[in-house]
């Protein structure tokens, strides 16, 4: 069975460790938020200005100064800190940032990206997507292993215009999680009952797979 | 040292067509909600928005998009907006989409008075075409310029007489460093209070940036994405 979307976040909450600061993305990636470990102490980064992020707010509670980077009404954690745009690209840009989790239309076997533009179709821009892959040492992205047509959007070149190049270290999919290094997808592990046949035939770009291929286990 | 205007339509008195605005923000949060009115009564045209994002369809900056007084806007991400992507479809408005770190940075270069500014961001994209590129450390960066404005117009949560001003929670984004950036920065407060009365230590932008501030009317602060949990 491939992972929904609450699974792929699941797992990339497994990337997380104590200490970390994390920005995560609009989307699957927002749903890491509900699989931090108990104890672990983890600070969420929302790029328009605040440090400690926490969950939604109660219904009667919204503060219209207090979003997140969807601009979705938010509430703050104990600890929180706010600051300016600038300062706030400024923390990612020195790479104070731990790990950073996006989704992705396509990815490259160089870990080359495409978020941003389908050109004709979408231009609503690239929002902070290019700071945050160009300077993030550790990028995760959370996407569906294919598109709606069934196409594999793990390639051995990006189509759509880039968001950043060499940047993308790991993928978790619905089918899969794995690594790129050397110019190459390097398998890691598996949906259950997803056989690695099945990744393959959905993997454009050249993969590497192992003789064991474990599954993901919930 | 007393800035203070009477209201928005004074502050924006001398805003001419064509001028080059920068108009602080994040989605609707911390917009100036009162010199947006006041453009659209006076119905400039052929404006430069320098800004995040560009409103919706019917508040923020889609106020002015509505009744086609710009010309271009410079933002990062305008998604929300049917309106903008009809008239950018169409060709009626000129976009130039640029990461929000680098517009961020850009204000802020021309706040600290240097002329460009070194960026990792959009390196081998469409972003780095006709960009000088130059490696510092083994890794590539382009040049970006800061950016030049005839007025920077922002929202505070508190301000004084003197120009300086307090922002509140995430409303912060992108004005401090829009408000020195412009060549005429106006402030809107939601709270304008004497000289003397505001900790020193808790200002964010000191007034020597703004040339004018004024108590602003009516908030709506119209939330975007009202997302809220249950216990």
């Amino acid at each position: 069975m491939a992972l929904n979307k609450d699974q792929i976040a699941q797992r990339i909450a497994r990337e997380l460790r104590d200490g970390y600061y994390v920005n995560l993305g609009i989307g699957i990636p927002t749903l890491v938020a509900n699989y931090i470990p108990a104890g672990m102490n983890v600070v969420l980064q929302s790029e328009n200005g605040l440090l400690g992020m926490g969950p939604f707010p109660l219904t009667g509670e919204e503060d219209p100064d207090l979003i997140n980077a969807g601009k979705q009404t938010i509430t703050t954690v104990p600890g929180s800190v706010f600051f300016d745009s600038a300062m706030s690209f400024g923390m990612i840009r020195a790479g104070r940032v731990d790990l950073t989790v996006l989704g992705a239309m396509e990815v490259s076997q160089q870990g080359d990206i495409a978020n941003w533009k389908i050109p004709g179709k979408m231009v609503k821009g690239m929002g902070g997507a290019m700071d945050l892959v160009a300077s993030a040492q550790n990028i995760v992205v959370a996407m569906m292993h294919t598109n709606p047509k069934g196409e594999s959007k793990l390639l051995q070149a990006c189509a759509l215009p880039l968001t950043g190049k060499r940047c993308v270290k790991r993928v978790v999919s619905d089918l899969a999680v794995l690594d790129i290094r050397d110019d190459r997808f390097h398998l890691l592990e598996r949906a259950p009952g997803v056989s690695v046949d099945y990744i393959r035939e959905r993997t454009a770009g050249e993969l590497v797979v192992p003789d064991e291929v474990p599954e993901i286990q919930f | 040292m007393n800035k203070v205007v009477a209201d928005a339509r004074t502050a924006i008195s001398d805003v001419q067509d064509g001028a080059v605005l920068m108009l602080g923000g994040f989605g609707l949060c911390g917009i100036p909600e009162n010199c947006i009115a006041a453009l659209v009564e006076k119905q400039v045209t052929q404006l430069t928005c320098i800004s995040n994002n560009a409103g919706v369809d019917d508040f923020g900056i889609g106020l002015l998009l509505k009744q086609h007084q710009v010309k271009k806007m410079i933002s990062s991400y305008v998604g929300e907006n049917a309106e903008f992507e009809r008239q950018l479809l169409s060709g009626e408005l000129e976009v130039d989409l640029i990461p929000q770190g680098t517009l961020a940075t850009r204000c802020l270069a021309a706040g600290y008075g240097m002329p460009a500014i070194y960026t990792p961001a959009g390196v081998g994209t469409e972003v780095a075409m006709g960009k000088e590129v130059r490696n510092f450390n083994g890794k590539d960066y382009l040049m970006e310029l800061a950016f030049e404005a005839d007025f920077a117009i922002v929202k505070a949560w508190k301000g004084d007489t003197h120009g300086n001003l307090i922002f509140r929670a995430t409303s912060r984004n992108f004005n401090p460093l829009m408000a020195m950036a412009g060549k005429i920065t106006i402030a809107e407060v939601e709270e304008l209070v004497p000289a003397g009365t505001l900790d020193p230590d808790a200002i964010h932008t000191p007034g020597i940036y703004v040339n004018r501030i004024f108590q602003g009317v009516n908030y709506e602060k119209r939330i975007e994405q009202r997302t809220t949990r249950t216990l």
